[in-house]
């Protein structure tokens, strides 16, 4: 049989180049931007600005994305769960249909939908005020950071439920029953059998939830406008107000030390995993 | 009586869960449909269609820009079909040096934080005239949609049955025709979705398009947000409602193939 690996090659090569065209180079041309000062010369020069300005809106970043990754998995794991565990058919079956609803809505109609739903004459404040639970003029809404989050977590819930539930109905109903025979409860099963198995799965789908949010320039933008923020807006106000390309590529380098953590925790974890096997 | 207070439990979670989903929704359609709505009312006090005439009237900006969107979001349809089919058919069907390392770089993009390489893309494309152009909205998105249509796609051949083409290749079919007459009808499903999902990842898509499509291109995404910025709220839910739709429908026509098996495969 003749050598076809150069035709292989051939028919990756088109996907290749417009990968590397329109990613890879931007990304060399975003590291070397944030290395060099407006005279030219490599220095750190756009860090020290960078941290002198916006030290808070980093801090606030991690805090955001982390307190928003950590309350997805709790969600999804609870969802996953009952959809493995839930005795009630009915109950199953409902929960099945309502928690994939937000999936493919994009994050920019899901900012709109929140902006309006947590202000403070929204529906939230709005329903809570007519079953009498708060006084709706006391309260100020939600759209600052608790909102961000609050958006964050709506979205991301049902992608990281799908896989993780997808994972935990795929595990084998042996251990379960088992457990369950000696007399341990959902709860337990969930925490001691179920989650240790789809541990991998949790964690890539965190990961990539993770990053997502460390991506998204509207949701900051329009669930709150004002200061702190995340870095992803002042990196557009950066370059859309200043033309200061060189700290918004610092503060673009910044995220991708953000985002590289997560990854690392995550290669850290299938490492663990592996040796532990 | 421990029956009845199991259910009162279940359903009053389930109850929130609702809220949480379809209250941010619910809050969008009575935007979509208020014509007055002002505090301290807690619903709209007139309702009508005055919004959607306003979105629909063919000079508005926000249908130019519907048809922007629709435009571009075809043409990065077709664009990627062309470079992931190849990809894929290589990645799943044939020996390919390096191979891991391919897959490394075609994954790169899902892997870091986007709005960096954006405006340093917009600055690359200002350069050669790329800025402000259909054109360089559609690399944009291209690239964006590559990652999951080459995945796609390579699942797709993948569960091609190789038995098949072997029977088309005993029977004297050439590499090409087999592939054309064969391989590509069977994984056409595949493809298909691998279509829709691109199509939807670029109408809406709004980083890419906010940096390279100034100041000529706008789509739907850009119109919705700078109504909203605005405070024009019943704009801006109309056209919110425009891109919820294609989305909603994918999620439920999917359905079917968010299976568990599947799903167990992607970890």
């Amino acid at each position: 049989m003749p050598d076809r690996r150069p035709l292989s090659l051939l028919l990756v090569a088109p996907a290749l180049a417009v990968v590397l065209a329109l990613f890879v180079y931007p990304l060399g041309y975003s590291l070397v931007s944030a290395f060099t000062a407006r005279d030219g010369q490599p220095s750190l020069d756009n860090f020290i600005k960078t941290f002198d300005l916006y030290t808070t809106d980093i801090v606030f970043t991690l805090v955001i994305v982390a307190v928003s990754t950590a309350l997805t998995g709790l969600f999804a794991a609870a969802i996953g769960g009952y959809l493995v565990l839930g005795a009630h058919p009915a109950a199953v079956t409902l929960l099945k249909w309502l928690y994939r609803w937000p999936l493919f809505i994009p994050f920019i109609v899901a900012a709109q939908c929140m902006r309006t739903f947590l202000a403070k004459n929204g529906m939230l404040n709005n329903t809570l005020d007519a079953l009498g639970l708060v006084d709706v003029t006391g309260l100020s809404g939600l759209l600052d950071w608790r909102g961000i989050i609050v958006t964050f977590v709506w979205k991301e819930t049902p992608f990281v439920a799908l896989l993780v539930s997808g994972a935990m109905a795929a595990l084998d109903r042996a251990s379960i029953e088992a457990a369950r025979n000696l007399g341990a409860g959902s709860l337990r099963i969930l925490v001691e059998i179920l989650l240790p198995q789809i541990a991998g799965v949790m964690t890539v789908a965190l990961v990539l939830a993770f990053v997502t949010m460390l991506s998204v320039l509207s949701v900051p933008i329009m669930i709150s406008g004002g200061s702190p923020t995340m870095i992803t807006v002042d990196m557009a106000f950066r370059v859309n107000s200043y033309s200061d390309y060189g700290v918004a590529n610092a503060l673009g380098f910044i995220s991708y030390l953000i985002a590289g953590l997560a990854a690392w925790i995550y290669v850290r974890h299938n490492v663990a995993g592996q040796a532990a096997e | 009586m421990t029956l009845a207070l199991g259910w009162l439990w279940r359903a009053s979670v389930l109850g929130l869960l609702a809220f949480a989903v379809f209250g941010p929704l619910a809050n969008l359609l009575l935007w979509a449909f208020a014509i007055q709505w002002y505090y301290p009312h807690r619903l709209p006090l007139a309702y009508g269609f005055r919004y959607w005439g306003a979105v629909f009237k063919p000079t508005s900006d926000a249908f130019a820009s519907l048809s922007t969107s629709v435009l571009i979001a075809t043409i990065t349809v077709v664009v990627c079909l062309l470079l992931a089919i190849p990809a894929g058919y290589a990645l799943s069907r044939r020996r390919l040096p390096g191979r891991g390392f391919i897959l490394i770089i075609l994954l790169l993009p899902q892997a870091f934080p986007s709005v960096a390489i954006y405006f340093n893309i917009a600055r690359l494309f200002y350069k050669v005239g790329l800025n402000g152009t259909i054109a360089g909205v559609v690399l944009v998105h291209a690239a964006h949609g590559l990652v999951i249509a080459v995945w796609i796609a390579a699942a797709a051949f993948a569960a091609v049955d190789g038995e098949l083409e072997f029977a088309a290749r005993n029977l004297g079919a050439s590499p090409l025709r087999t592939a054309l007459t064969v391989t590509l009808p069977l994984a056409a499903p595949g493809l298909m979705a691998a279509a829709i999902f691109v199509f939807l990842e670029s109408l809406d898509e709004f980083t890419g398009t906010y940096f390279v499509g100034v100041p000529d291109v706008t789509t739907l995404p850009l119109i919705m947000f700078t109504a909203s910025l605005a405070g024009n709220y019943q704009i801006a839910a109309v056209t919110a409602l425009i891109l919820l739709v294609p989305s909603i429908a994918f999620m439920l026509l999917i359905e079917r193939f968010l299976n568990t098996e599947m799903l167990a495969k992607v970890g």
